[in-house]
């Protein structure tokens, strides 16, 4: 084991170089292009044995990523936002073509606005496809996580392909202290790729990704691939044990913090995780039972843990850095999936969004959220969602308005 | 990678008397691209990975059925040599690290339509040059998206109907000059093909079977349903369209371009175009000798430059 302060990318690199990747079919994009350039120089210095291939567009990049898992080699690739949405035909197909291997996005707001910084709109657009997806609030997690999800992906069980989530710039681009695993202890861990039946060989007769006619062969096809996505829950505990049993850390489903006696919690993923954290501490000194659940697995979804965790909870905050049109919170729809008619269910679950395109959420609101909270459960009704925005970013904006306006006064008059 | 020993074709005698390709596909009655697959796989034998473009070849492979004796991968539409990129490389990997013996290598090879390779594809097609990838690809063209009812593609000829372009006139564009387009790229190999002669094309794959990188080919591909004629003529419309001058057959390697087979005496261009529904309209309900002579006259400035 060594420690290096790592960022998030760096991190990133570290699971592909530990997990022994073949294969990287590459795209830059920002924010994750660190990761795809940290690959190339160990593989230029014989670092790192593995071929890098960089696409002309992410489309192309996760299907160069599909084909060769398809062909039996271990693939890592990296991409963000646009270029995950530029590649999602082929994040449908891949899954379906039940080929793993791990990919991460490094999330980032999507367009429009055209923008650098971070939320989760581009992984959740990800959500339906198949890919199994866990989320990294730390450096440490992240090299952990891919490790882990090589276990996930390649098992036989499983057999989707798996994104590690971490946020852009927050996690990116942080340096953070990280126990990188020896490279024996990790590669044993993660053990040798077996492609299965997944490879052309001239002697052996293979048609892959056929055409199907008909609703029933499709169903059937799509309903084996959400059971198997399924599967992963069970098989996540088994792989989750045997990676503390190793590197002494546990990852579970959901990482609980002060949940023991908590009677509010926070609901959400990624790295603001660690503002909720900090926002747990301080209200736990006021004298509020507050805990945090961070959720690291989103797909497959942990409903019967989530289930368990939160029964009997006073009131829910699920804080979305997501926002899906005309409905709210992606995550907090899920949860409402997941307690609605279960007895004993929280009688608030609240919803939360904020953290849109890199906006910070300050501990003050953190505070407000847990407020509302509990006049909500004084009244007995959930409040309505929350846009969480300040006045102050109000008059901003106005401003910035009223700069435009006048320069296009002026441009006019001229 | 392991060549087969060269086959020498010389005559029609010494072409492949069984096709490799199984039958009873969904392939329409008189399919040209269907024709020039054959006559491909016939020689590139078995040891090969069809990687796929969303056209109508993609309908050769429906679960549980192939007609193919080696590999298949269907891919999307825009994506088929990133997908041949990913095989490739990763047959490559196996090879180098003996996971993977030599006799099981495979020969890749892209399949897909017009539509695909003139458009969509056509940005995955240039990167696959130039990152040299070593793989074979075939466009089949029938100059429109054929599989969704022929709808004009930047493949189709000028005037010629189709589901998009029904007026009176035909489609008012010009068929892209793809040959050009990848000979720029400067690949390894670059031809052009047609089912309907079948000993140029079976020279044509024998020579490019020697060679390593990029090697592609154009196959013109009468379509029955799409140009409109019946099935039994996809043959003759197949050599009419050498003989008119319609279908240059050339390659290009090394910075050259060489015809293989230049129509010294080429028969009137309207000789083609009348066999097809999709022409019709330039002979009834009258002659349009404005419209004919336009097109011959392309035809004309093109093999008025033409000297090998």
């Amino acid at each position: 084991m060594t420690r290096k302060l790592l960022t998030g990318n760096g991190a990133a690199a570290w699971g592909a170089r530990l997990a022994q990747a073949d294969y990287i079919p590459a795209f830059p994009i920002t924010p994750q292009t660190e990761i795809i350039e940290d690959i190339s120089i160990w593989i230029d210095k014989g670092e790192m044995d593995a071929r890098m291939v960089t696409l002309e567009s992410e489309h192309s990049m996760i299907t160069a990523a599909g084909s060769a898992a398809s062909s039996g080699v271990r693939v890592f690739t990296a991409t963000s936002s646009q270029g995950l949405l530029y590649g999602m035909e082929m994040i449908y197909t891949v899954a379906g073509w039940r080929a793993p291997f791990v990919m991460i996005n490094v999330s980032r707001g999507l367009s429009s606005p055209i923008t650098l910084e971070s939320d989760h709109n581009d992984i959740m657009a990800a959500r339906d496809s198949g890919f199994l997806q866990i989320h990294c609030a730390t450096c440490q997690e992240i090299t952990d996580s891919v490790l882990m999800a090589y276990r996930l992906a390649e098992h036989k069980e499983v057999r989707v392909p798996a994104i590690v989530n971490l946020d852009g710039f927050y996690l990116s681009f942080t340096r953070e202290p990280v126990s990188l695993p020896d490279a024996d202890k990790a590669a044993a861990f993660v053990g040798e790729f077996d492609p299965e039946n997944l490879q052309f060989k001239g002697s052996t007769p293979l048609s892959q990704a056929m055409a199907v006619l008909g609703g029933g062969p499709y169903s059937y096809f799509r309903y084996e691939m959400h059971l198997a996505v399924e599967r992963a829950l069970s098989v996540y505990d088994e792989i989750a044990d045997e990676f503390a049993d190793t590197f002494g850390r546990r990852y579970d489903m959901i990482d609980n913090y002060q949940m023991e006696d908590a009677e509010y919690v926070f609901v959400m993923i990624g790295s603001f995780a660690t503002k909720a954290r900090d926002a747990v501490d301080s209200l736990r000194k006021a004298g509020w039972k507050v805990g945090l659940a961070r959720l690291r697995i989103f797909r497959p979804f942990p409903k019967e843990r989530i289930q368990q965790l939160l029964k009997g909870r006073r009131a829910i905050a699920v804080i979305d850095q997501n926002i899906s049109m005309g409905m709210g919170g992606v995550l907090h729809s899920e949860f409402a999936t997941a307690l609605y008619g279960m007895n004993d269910a929280p009688a608030v679950l609240a919803s939360f969004i904020g953290g849109l395109g890199g906006r910070d959420i300050s501990q003050q609101e953190f505070f407000e959220m847990i407020n509302e909270l509990k006049q909500a459960c004084d009244k007995g009704i959930s409040p309505p969602p929350r846009l969480i925005y300040t006045q102050n970013e109000l008059t901003e904006i106005r401003k910035l308005q009223a700069i435009a306006q006048v320069e296009h006064a002026e441009i006019h008059q001229k | 990678m392991i060549k087969e020993s060269p086959v020498h074709f010389h005559r029609m005698k010494d072409m492949p008397s069984s096709h490799l390709l199984g039958t009873g596909t969904p392939m329409c009655a008189g399919c040209g691209a269907l024709e020039a697959l054959h006559n491909m796989y016939d020689i590139l034998g078995e040891k090969t990975v069809f990687v796929n473009a969303a056209g109508c070849m993609t309908l050769l492979s429906v679960y549980p059925f192939t007609p193919f004796r080696g590999g298949w991968l269907y891919t999307a539409m825009a994506s088929a040599p990133a997908g041949a990129q990913g095989v490739r490389d990763a047959m490559d990997i196996l090879l180098e690290k003996k996971k993977l013996s030599k006799e099981d290598n495979m020969e890749v090879v892209v399949l897909t339509g017009d539509g695909s390779a003139y458009g969509m594809g056509l940005s995955a097609t240039s990167g696959a040059m130039d990152r040299n990838l070593d793989f074979i690809y075939l466009c089949y063209d029938n100059e429109g998206y054929g599989n969704t009812g022929q709808q004009y593609s930047a493949a189709t000829p000028h005037a010629a109907i189709t589901s998009t372009s029904k007026g009176s006139h035909g489609y008012p564009g010009f068929k892209k000059d793809l040959f050009s387009i990848w000979a720029a790229h400067h690949p390894a190999y670059v031809a052009t093909i047609i089912a309907a002669e079948p000993l140029d094309l079976a020279k044509k794959i024998e020579k490019l079977q020697t060679m390593k990188g990029p090697r592609m080919l154009i196959a013109l591909a009468p379509c029955p349903t799409g140009w409109d004629y019946d099935p039994k003529l996809s043959v003759e419309i197949g050599r009419l369209a050498v003989q008119t001058g319609v279908w240059p057959l050339k390659e290009y390697i090394d910075g050259k371009v060489v015809h293989t087979k230049i129509p010294r005496q080429r028969k009137p261009v309207e000789e083609y175009l009348k066999l097809q529904g999709r022409f019709k309209h330039l002979f009834d309900p009258q002659r349009d000798e404005q419209g004919i002579a336009e097109i011959q006259a392309r035809i004309d400035a093109y093999w008025d430059n033409v000297t090998e």
